[in-house]
């Protein structure tokens, strides 16, 4: 077995450090060793968007990357969404528009949804669909995703 | 996955040694990883040490008069929002919007994308020992063969998956490889092979070099470029074909054009356009091209609809330009 190594990341707003083999992905850390299991393994190839996390802000598939290769940088999971005043919008919203049954896409389309939402307050439909080519629903034909979407950045740019 | 060492250097003459390892050991280039994931997820490689090259800053995109420059750890999402490269490069630009999904582009680089492996669906599975994995047998020849090429194919049949190559080959960029007797440059369109040059690569570099830069000469004045590509799956998906075009018109004639299909031949295909230039481009004219570019493709049991379907790339990306 290859040597474990120490990495020092963010995630959530709070330092974590863990160690880990090379050849271990950032999803195995997460939901194996952190306990962070929000983030979802679907196809675990690059297919799916379910083990979506932003790394330095910008959205990937936590299972196409090394758990290593985060030394030093910034990692938000679904667990860092909500708030302790209480769900972000698009939760609520993705709640209210019944935009999931199973769930298991759900965690890795609210973590892009936001990416989208914090760099464009009001994406077009077009927008919103296109940014979120990147994550599979097998359950809700998507509709009620690209509304929840929708209405969450008009509360929010309300706010 | 098997088990490896990660070594994180940041110095690039550095490079070339920690590639090169006694015979039974191996390693291999990680930039964004992308592919390099899916091939060890697969096993279709078991390194004992991956040569990260994210920590030599190679990620940088420097335009000048004469062209632009870009680093081979910049990540395909650098590319889409780079302004300059969307107006004068446009080609690549859309090439690289095409790749995958967002989530990919944020971390796949342009030099993975030029040297990531294919898609042949018996050269992923662990369980098929086809001709490019040593065996004895293409098992595209008589198998499922849908996604296969129609062009330049045999022994083998696999289409290159790259969409930025045949973007980059019509803007006539070079790229630069280091290895261990220092850098060399070679044009983009040299820097692929066909299977019936090299059966075991697909590119013209060696396990102990790396590519560092791709170069792009200032397009002449009046130049426009696309790239077009055709999906099975409409939201992200390899290219059932696609084309790169990039021609220059004046005074109602084509002075140049260049026109690269991906997606239907083991390497992106350039085509010998020479006949439009001169010509006032009509769809006529362009259709007639389309049929010679097509004319030697040689189409498997499943896969004839690419002829067709090239054709229409071909005819559409150049008149998108007209
Ligand atoms: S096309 Fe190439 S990679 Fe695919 S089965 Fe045939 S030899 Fe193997
Ligand atoms: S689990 Fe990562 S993309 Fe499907
Ligand atoms: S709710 Fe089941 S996959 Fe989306």
């Amino acid at each position: 077995m290859a040597k474990k190594v120490h990495v020092t990341t963010t995630i959530n707003g709070e330092e974590r450090e863990f160690l880990c083999e090379p050849r271990q992905t950032l999803l195995e850390v997460l939901r194996d060793d952190l306990d962070l299991t929000g983030t979802k393994e679907g196809c675990s190839n690059g297919n799916c968007g379910a083990c979506s996390v932003l790394l330095g802000g910008k959205v990937v598939d936590s299972c196409l990357v090394m758990a290593v290769e985060t030394e030093g940088q910034d990692i938000e999971t679904i667990e860092g969404v909500a708030s302790p005043e209480g769900l972000h919008p698009l939760q609520q919203k993705f709640l209210e528009h019944a935009a999931l049954q199973c769930g298991i896409c759900t965690p890795g389309f609210i973590v892009a949804a936001k990416a989208l939402l914090e760099k464009e307050p009001n994406p077009s439909e077009e927008r919103i669909r296109l940014y979120l080519a990147g994550n599979l629903c097998r359950c809700t034909g998507y509709d009620k995703i690209v509304r929840a979407v929708q209405d969450a950045a008009a509360v929010m740019s309300k706010a | 996955m098997n088990a490896f060492e990660y070594v994180n250097p940041s110095n690039l003459q550095d490079v070339p040694q920690l590639l090169s390892q006694k015979r039974d050991r191996k390693s291999v280039v990680m930039a964004g990883g992308i592919d390099l994931l899916g091939e060890l997820k697969d096993n279709l490689i078991t390194p004992d040490r991956l040569v990260n090259i994210k920590a030599l800053d190679l990620r940088y995109i420097r335009h000048s008069k004469e062209g632009v420059r870009m680093g081979a750890t910049t990540t395909l999402s650098d590319l889409v929002s780079d302004e300059e490269i969307v107006k004068t490069y446009t080609a690549l630009a859309e090439a690289a919007e095409s790749v995958a999904s967002l989530q990919i582009r944020n971390v796949g680089t342009i030099g993975g994308n030029l040297c990531q492996r294919p898609r042949c669906w018996y050269f992923r599975g662990e369980e098929f020992h086809c001709l490019k994995k040593g065996g004895h047998k293409c098992f595209a020849v008589d198998g499922e063969n849908k996604y296969h090429a129609v062009m330049g194919g045999g022994p083998c049949h696999i289409v290159h998956p790259s969409d930025t190559a045949p973007a980059l080959i019509a803007l006539h960029a070079t790229i630069k490889i280091h290895g261990p007797n220092g850098e060399r440059t070679v044009p983009a369109a040299d820097f692929f092979l066909l299977p019936m040059e090299n059966l075991y690569q697909e590119t013209v570099v060696h396990s102990n070099e790396v590519v560092t830069e791709i170069f792009i000469p200032k397009p002449k004045a009046g130049t426009k470029s696309t790239y077009l590509k055709f999906k099975e799956k409409g939201s992200m998906d390899f290219a059932l074909a696609a084309a790169a075009v990039a021609l220059r018109v004046e005074g109602g004639v084509c002075k140049d054009v260049q026109v690269v299909l991906g997606g239907v031949a083991p390497k992106p295909w350039q085509a010998d356009a020479s006949a439009l230039v001169g010509q006032v481009v009509t769809e006529e004219r362009v259709v007639a091209f389309a049929n010679t570019v097509l004319k030697d493709a040689a189409p498997l049991r499943d896969n004839a609809f690419k002829v067709t379907l090239s054709k229409t790339m071909i005819k559409r990306g150049v008149l998108a330009l007209v």
